[in-house]
């Protein structure tokens, strides 16, 4: 059972990390939209699952946040990767294995996945 | 919405968009009267009575406020389908109380869903507005409040991926007690 003292435990474990953790690079963000559009199409495990895929790679200098409509709920699941001194990237139509993707190319290896972007639909 | 749970993720928006500091969440069950009480309280802006009408009109509401949109009417939609009823108080400059109750029995009731996912969300993503969840199944109760959370952690974030795992298995684990006999 989880309990508060573990917590304590916890908490100073992390403390001892964050000292050791160099701020000066600048974070790579992915947002993604959670107003009710999202929500509905299933932004919550895409929400989810980027977040396990960072926290079990321990993948440094990348946030994830929570935005709300993004102006296309037709394309929602939808994600934008704000990669710094790069161009913005807006996937669409997520799920939790285009995220998987998304994490191992874009993330880590840098290289975004055009077939997944709102520029693949419109051409 | 697939479940109820997404439901209560949406509603809670508001909240953080009406820049409450505090928002409880209350979700709250009794087997022997088949009745679910789903209640989001905040104490952010409030609304006028005016906006508390045009909140439940669907129609009225998108032409408008385009910040509100379908969220409540979905939620209403939902409670109505099993016989229930979604009120909203609201107060401008005290915050809005949304309570909507289920009939669990219905064969049109939405299933709860992942509700830990949608706290743990929250939560996380919120890091300056503080939550009081309530879990209630007939007698027995469970709570998680971040401001007790926060008082243990000090400078460490809640989002801090340890602290994320510990407080999703926390409230899974406290939420399967509630039903263990």
């Amino acid at each position: 059972m989880k309990s508060l003292e573990e917590l304590m435990a916890l908490r100073d474990a992390a403390k001892l990390n964050m000292t050791t953790r160099d701020g000066s690079t600048e974070a790579t963000r992915i947002v993604v939209g959670m107003a009710t559009c999202g929500i509905a199409a299933g932004a919550r495990p895409v929400m989810n699952k980027f977040v396990e895929e960072i926290t079990k790679r321990n993948i440094q200098h990348v946030t994830v946040a929570q935005t709300g409509c993004i102006g296309m709920c037709q394309y929602e699941p939808i994600a934008e990767v704000m990669v710094p001194g790069k161009e913005k990237v807006t996937y669409i139509q997520l799920t939790e294995e285009k995220v998987a993707k998304i994490i191992v190319d874009h993330i880590v290896n840098g290289n975004p996945v055009a077939e997944y972007t709102i520029g693949a639909i419109k051409e | 919405m697939r479940e109820l749970s997404l439901n209560v993720l949406d509603i809670a928006q508001n909240s953080i968009s009406a820049k409450a500091s505090l928002i409880e969440i209350e979700v709250s069950q009794s087997t022997a009267d088949n009745e679910l009480l789903i209640g989001i309280y905040d104490n952010g802006k409030g609304m006028t009575q005016e906006q508390v009408q045009s909140v439940i009109d669907p129609f009225f509401t998108t032409r408008t406020t385009r910040k509100v949109g379908l969220g409540i009417p979905l939620f209403k939609m939902a409670a109505e389908m099993t016989g229930g009823s979604l009120e909203i108080e609201s107060e401008v400059g005290v915050g809005t109380r949304v309570r909507a109750t289920f009939k669990t029995d219905h064969v049109d009731f939405t299933p709860i869903g992942d509700l830990t996912s949608t706290v743990v969300i929250l939560i996380t993503m919120n890091l300056h507005t503080d939550f009081l969840y309530r879990r209630r199944l007939d007698e027995r109760e469970f709570t998680v409040d971040t401001r007790q959370l926060k008082e243990i952690l000090g400078d460490v974030p809640l989002n801090e991926p340890s602290i994320v795992s510990w407080l999703t298995d926390f409230i899974k684990e406290n939420t399967k007690q509630l039903t263990e006999v």
